[in-house]
């Protein structure tokens, strides 16, 4: 018996090795518009696939043994109330923001004071990956793969005087572009504050991106803070100025509410927000509450910022 | 009168619509990051416009003179009880996860939770008492007085509301101003010396089956 077996498969037809590796990835890729489009969930996952790809980061520089949050979860659940106070408001409102160009006000209490271009003050500093667990005040939690580099960096770049004792960040008030804006929720513009050695803490990062990409506008872009051992509006987003001082700023939420924000909004399960308990916090995904840790983790690195204080004075 | 055998069908199915979508989206998995909090936030809004919508019935009865209305009130109350549980069953199952030295606490500790369900406690007397045999047991006084704390928790739920949220009032209080809209029509209407409940032929011919 013959058995005539023709090459029926002709070369130019077989899939390349390394995409045929990759098929899992190409499903997902190829089957998420089209799950997103059935759920009516559009927007993160275009953007998801649209936003720019940051070159050269430095993978590893600090990570943490947590699942990560899905970027969809990072990028449609945001509190930034310049884009509205619903939490799935920012990724709808600020899809057409402008981060560019984009300038920030370095002034105050610096030898170096000036108004820098985005790409000036960034261009300096070598961008890396950091995982951080982020605890908002609302008892809920994310872990995030930011990219950025040192807030202590661009400090030492600017050259502090003696004299300054505190960092006071101020968001974009621009009421055309952020709807928010339009209604008093809070005295705008927001205003954060760290102090200087909160500040120069190597933990404290400037972000301007995550999961390796430019940072979508919901989250901030083009520049926010992320000082992970805080509560998260303590990260301030969308940041135009920088500025030392020797008084300690007021920040927004502060002015707002003074008994239930205070100037250091530290993560610390032991002290309550007046209304809920920050014992707890929800991750983002999982189902049952975890226990929030002291410093949201960080206790081992900055502690001894606050050695000797009552922290349920100083909240 | 007949179209009424088809309203309250209508509005019977129209009230579960909020439950619908819960139970579609959960599906489908589009209640959003956190769907514990949308869920939470859901039940607890449809319990108060529930309240609210209850409320609206008797003034509504008054300002269109369509008695007929009158017999979905008990029907749309009993929603409002009923997404209230749900609300409250989402706290204690979903939020909590039955940790209930944590609910005591919170019960006890947070305003905004102590309001909350002391709004649902308040509620159970009156989906209790919602049958026929009862209003017959308690006679028609007693129970439109008893019917009264309906006010109160409807109050309870704004404050509930209002206590929650971190900065943005505004939610709360558009809830709060129908619910005082709907307070004062009653005060004008008892200060004219008239009564928003219905007149010996009419409490009649719609009195509860």
């Amino acid at each position: 018996m013959i058995i005539k077996r023709a090459l029926d498969i002709r070369s130019s037809e077989i899939t390349d090795e390394n995409l045929y590796l990759r098929r899992r990835e190409f499903m997902k890729a190829a089957a998420v518009p089209a799950v997103a489009a059935f759920a009516g969930l559009t927007p993160a996952v275009a953007l998801a696939a649209g936003q720019e790809a940051l070159p050269n980061v430095r993978k590893g520089v600090v990570t943490l043994d947590e699942a990560l949050t899905p970027w969809e979860d990072v990028t449609t659940y945001n509190n930034f109330y310049e884009f509205g106070t619903d939490k799935s408001d920012p990724a709808r409102n600020a899809k057409n923001f402008r981060t560019k160009p984009w300038t920030v006000k370095v002034d105050g209490l610096v030898n170096k004071p000036g108004d820098y271009h985005f790409e000036d003050l960034v261009a300096p500093h070598a961008l890396e990956e950091r995982v951080y667990r982020l605890r908002c005040v609302e008892a809920w939690s994310m872990v995030i793969p930011w990219v950025g580099f040192p807030l202590k960096d661009l400090l030492k770049r600017v050259e502090p005087q003696g004299g300054a004792k505190f960092v006071e960040f101020t968001t974009l008030h621009d009421p055309k572009q952020m709807p928010g804006q339009r209604v008093g929720v809070l005295d705008w513009p927001y205003v954060e504050g760290l102090r200087l050695d909160e500040a120069m803490h190597p933990l404290a990062i400037l972000a301007v991106g995550l999961y390796g990409k430019v940072l979508p506008n919901q989250n901030g872009a083009p520049l926010r803070l992320v000082v992970p051992w805080k509560y998260g509006f303590k990260s301030i987003k969308s940041i135009v100025s920088i500025r030392l001082t020797a008084k300690q700023p007021v920040s927004s939420w502060q002015k707002s509410a003074p008994q239930e924000y205070g100037f250091y909004s530290n993560v610390n399960p032991d002290v309550d927000h007046p209304r809920w308990s920050q014992a707890r916090e929800r991750r983002i995904g999982e189902f049952l509450k975890r226990k929030t840790l002291m410093f949201n983790g960080y206790a081992d690195q900055v502690a001894g910022l606050y050695a000797g204080m009552d922290l349920k004075k100083f909240y | 009168m007949r179209a009424f055998r088809l309203i309250k069908p209508f509005v019977f199915i129209a009230a579960l619509g909020p439950l619908a979508y819960l139970l579609i989206a959960a599906w489908q998995g589009s209640l959003g990051a956190n769907p514990i909090e949308t869920i939470t936030r859901s039940t607890g809004l449809w319990t108060l416009r529930f309240m609210l919508i209850t409320l609206a019935v008797t003034p509504l009865r008054r300002l269109t003179g369509w008695n007929g209305v009158i017999s979905l009130r008990r029907m749309l109350g009993l929603f409002a009880f009923f997404y209230g549980s749900l609300h409250l069953l989402t706290y204690v199952w979903l939020d909590q996860f039955f940790d209930w030295a944590a609910i005591v606490k919170d019960v006890a500790k947070r305003p905004f939770i102590t309001a909350g369900f002391s709004a649902y406690v308040l509620l159970v007397p009156l989906a209790i008492t919602s049958t026929a045999g009862m209003i017959r047991r308690l006679g028609g006084r007693t129970w439109r007085r008893l019917h009264r704390l309906a006010y109160v928790t409807a109050a309870l739920g704004v404050v509930h509301y209002w206590w929650l949220v971190k900065a943005d009032i505004r939610p709360p209080r558009n809830y709060g101003l129908v619910l005082a809209a709907l307070l004062l029509v009653r005060l004008y209407v008892s200060l004219k010396g008239g009564a928003l409940r219905p007149s010996r032929r009419a409490a009649a011919s719609t009195s509860p089956r």
